[in-house]
């Protein structure tokens, strides 16, 4: 039992840093669509920046904000060099050129912080464990990810539906060519928002460097994730960026944790064994294609023009 | 086919291609340079399955983000058959392309109803999805992969051991797929899934039940895939969940895209661009990617923007 | 026999808080040539959009030779004999206007999963298409490649296309859009022609050519039929010409 409340609450978690990584890219697609693959670099981007800066200023917290403002920038240059030529091309245009932005930005992490990876360590007082209920401890700072992540959700939240920043983004993900029209800034906008799912996704990055990794090709193995998690929630959507993220958080967190016994105990032969682990990983991208079936569009899409 | 014969630039470096490629053997033998061999091989190879890719992609304008998942389900195929000791290609290689063309059929039923971006990521999440299930298969060497210690077994038909009599079984493969590919485009069945790339809501209109066709095509290129993934596990002696990681993929669709979309040859001449060029930047820097990656974005960009915008399909 | 057509009947579709067709009933009988007026916005294409099978309903029913094919896809609806042109040109654009028709014969000569055989250079299937081209007067250009094509022709080449699955009820959505004198002339000759094998549906708004080929009109206002009968008694219809007929449209450039 015990067991099964961490591995919710670590579901959770990692539904919330999907969450991040996810608001970020359907955002940008909702509104430039653009695909961009090079989303995963900048979550790379922001946990070598947060292990350098803490490494550099000895506290985690400062080190978390300078990264935090190191990826946004690292966002905004980007877009203005490399990603604006993309904008109205074709989708398989944006997928090379952001692909090749990946590789890019793969070889220049190992370029600047060499091969191995880096360590990044909490200060002592995130590392204990926490007790929430009686009998239950979980380490605090994985509780003071959800928090962060929750708060940052809220935040987005407002800025999306209480400022006029927020007015633009969402007129902008139901009519493009309207809000150009209209005579507002469109390349400051698209250069806002892209700098902003920057900032989200290098605020996930550095988040669960310390308890996760921090290495080259960090951005691959969660961005298929997320964009499960788009295309669950519905493209576009932040809403459904953020239930779609925490439905495929705990079912790949449980369905890892829990499936392979499940399996073995109803079918005892050394197939179940072997298949296991296998099928315990392919639980969501099972849900996604049962969702399909139904909802080809995901379960809360924006409106598209 | 006819139209390889006409006389034009594209043709001579086509023609020119192929005949530095027929002789690469010799080259090998005289010079001794076996990692020439090697590494054309590994061409060919990958240039059957961009001639697969070009088919779905180029012809059909279905952008599939899945591809390698074929190569390692063709390579597994043949590993896992010869670790649990059938040796035979002839069991091996139908089972590859089986195999393929099973998986094929169900992505292709899950995603050819979706269009656009959902499409490629749907695609790319399915084949994402084999690689994190081969990494679970710890009997076939999980994460670090499984040495095939005997090639695909001919009874006498044929030595894959023997690397020249290899080379040129890929070579001949890869030509029967361009050719049977250019057959298959300029058919009745070829002709609807171009249709149904220029414009699919047209395609409706005139009366032609697009799903099936576009899923027959979609299963004909994993098949063929599947044959390569076969070969390229018997090139390596290996297989490993990498065969299929969505980088893999999308490697395929830079070197579908770089020879030309919709074009015979285009795969092969890609296939061979990039790897050469990959090849050569390997050596010349310790962060081939610094270079590389930039120069695909910037093929993105300018080098065929017409040919990639007619493959957009434009939601009705 | 005396069964009509085409049967419309309490056809209803909303696009969100608008109702793009609100409650349509129609007969068309066979043989007839219905025309469909009315201002911009009032639910005309979308009209042509539920009939051919590419929208689907709210409510109501389509009765097409006495069978229901409401729940049809657009291709079945092909199939039986419903064919139609759009009102913005939708082309193969990057093939030959040979390759277009050729095509539209291709997908009612059987199935296509034939793998290798040139179709280029099947007769069974060249012929009806410059056939087809020849009637709608565009068969010297049977070799251009659609994007360059004049857009009169492409029109003309969207006629040709509906023509050549050989249905029984055409839908027409404003052919001559977008047409100069000339092109527009042929292109009533040719309707003309086509009145008396085919039953057709026709969204025009060049009144000169409605009221010269039509057996019927109805007259559609915000998605609702205001009227409907022979051309004297809709150009005598109060409620059309204040609604509708007093100001009229300009042909659209």
């Amino acid at each position: 039992m015990l067991y099964f409340i961490e591995q919710l609450l670590n579901g959770v978690q990692l539904g919330m840093l999907l969450f991040l990584l996810a608001a970020g890219l359907t955002l940008i697609f909702g509104i430039m669509d653009l695909v961009n693959l090079a989303h995963g670099s900048l979550y790379m981007l922001g946990a070598y920046f947060a292990a350098t800066f803490a490494a550099l200023t000895g506290s985690f917290v400062l080190g978390a904000i300078l990264a935090l403002t190191a990826t946004f920038v690292s966002g905004v240059a980007l877009e203005v060099i490399a990603i604006r030529p993309l904008y109205g091309r074709s989708h398989l245009d944006q997928v090379l050129g952001t692909f090749g932005l990946l590789l890019f930005f793969n070889e220049l992490v190992r370029l600047v912080w060499g091969p191995a990876g880096m360590t990044l360590s909490l200060p002592s007082a995130m590392l204990t464990a926490v007790q929430i209920i009686p009998g239950v401890y979980y380490p605090a700072y994985r509780l003071v990810i959800i928090a962060a992540t929750l708060a940052v959700a809220a935040l987005l939240y407002i800025l999306v539906m209480r400022t006029r920043l927020g007015m633009l983004i969402r007129a902008g993900a139901s009519n493009r060519e309207m809000v150009g029209a209209l005579g507002v800034n469109i390349k400051l906008l698209y250069t806002l928002v892209f700098g902003l799912g920057a900032a989200l996704a290098g605020f996930a990055g550095l988040m669960q460097a310390p308890i996760l990794t921090v290495q080259i090709g960090m951005g691959e193995n969660i961005l298929i994730l997320a964009f499960v998690v788009i295309i669950i929630g519905g493209i576009g959507s932040i809403r459904g960026a953020f239930v779609a993220a925490i439905i495929v958080g705990l079912i790949d967190t449980l369905g890892r944790a829990f499936l392979p016994d499940l399996l073995r105990a109803m079918i005892n032969t050394n197939a179940a064994l072997t298949l296991a682990p296998a099928l315990s990983s392919m639980s969501i991208y099972m849900l996604m294609a049962g969702i399909l079936v139904f909802r080809p569009e995901g379960l809360f899409p924006a409106a598209s023009k | 086919m006819s139209v390889l014969f006409e006389r034009n630039p594209r043709n001579a470096v086509t023609i020119g291609l192929l005949v530095i490629l027929a002789l690469i053997p010799l080259y090998a033998a005289l010079t001794g340079n076996t990692f020439a061999m090697t590494l054309f091989t590994r061409v060919l190879i990958l240039a059957m399955a961009a001639v697969s890719l070009n088919l779905i992609m180029g012809y059909g304008g279905m952008v599939s983000f899945g591809h390698a998942a074929y190569l390692g389900l063709g390579g597994y195929a043949v590993g896992i058959l010869a670790k649990e000791g059938v040796g035979s290609g002839f069991i091996q290689w139908p089972v590859a392309i089986a195999v393929s063309a099973l998986f094929a059929l169900i992505v292709g039923a899950l995603s050819l109803r979706t269009r656009g971006v959902y499409f490629i990521m749907i695609t790319l999440a399915f084949a994402q999805m084999v690689y994190y299930v081969a990494i679970g298969l710890d009997r076939y060497g999980g994460d670090d992969g499984l040495t095939i210690y005997k090639r695909s077994q001919f009874g006498g038909l044929i030595d894959l051991n023997n690397k020249t009599l290899f080379y040129y079984l890929c070579f001949a493969l890869l030509l029967a797929s361009i050719y049977l590919v250019s057959r298959l485009v300029n058919s009745r069945f070829g002709l609807a899934i171009q249709g149904a790339r220029s414009n699919e809501r047209r395609m409706r209109a005139i009366g032609f039940p697009v799903f099936r066709y576009k899923l027959v095509c979609f299963v004909i290129a994993g098949a063929l895939c599947g044959l390569a993934g076969a070969l390229l596990a018997n090139h390596t002696n290996f297989i490993s969940p990498a065969m299929m990681f969505w980088t893999r993929s999308g490697d395929l669709m830079v070197m579908v895209v770089l020879g030309g979309l919709a074009t015979p040859f285009g795969p092969l001449v890609g296939t061979v661009t990039y790897l050469l060029l990959e090849e050569a930047l390997s050596r010349v820097t310790e962060y081939p990617g610094l270079f590389l990656g930039p120069t695909l974005l910037l093929v993105a960009i300018y080098l065929h923007g017409g040919i990639a915008g007619l493959l957009e399909r434009r939601a009705p | 026999m005396t069964e009509p057509l085409l049967q419309i009947e309490r056809l209803t579709k909303r696009f969100g808080g608008v109702i793009a067709s609100d409650a349509i009933t129609l007969d068309i009988p066979r043989g007839e040539f219905h025309a469909i007026i009315g201002p911009n916005g009032a639910g005309k294409t979308t009209l042509i959009g539920l009939l051919a099978g590419e929208i689907a309903a709210q409510n109501g029913a389509i009765r097409f030779d006495g069978g229901d094919i409401t729940a049809l896809s657009a291709d079945r609806r092909s199939h039986l004999g419903l064919a139609r042109s759009f009102q913005i040109t939708s082309l193969f654009r990057d093939f030959t206007a040979l390759d277009n028709v050729a095509l539209a014969v291709q997908a009612h000569c059987g199935h296509s999963f034939r793998f290798w055989n040139d179709a280029r250079r099947d007769d069974s299937l060249r012929a009806p298409a410059q056939a087809a081209l020849d009637r709608v007067g565009l068969g010297g250009r049977a070799a251009m490649r659609v994007d360059r094509l004049s857009h009169g022709e492409q029109r003309q080449l969207e006629i040709a296309m509906a023509l050549a699955t050989r249905p029984r009820l055409l839908l027409l959505d404003e052919p001559m859009a977008g047409m100069g004198p000339d092109e527009s002339a042929r292109m009533v000759a040719m309707l003309r022609e086509l009145k008396s094998s085919i039953t057709i549906l026709l969204i025009e708004h060049d009144m000169e050519t409605v009221f010269a080929l039509a057996d019927r009109i109805t007259v559609l206002v915000y998605g609702r039929i205001i009227a409907s009968g022979d051309p004297a008694a809709i150009r005598a219809d109060a409620a059309v010409r204040e609604a509708y007929l007093g100001e009229q449209e300009p042909t659209r450039g």
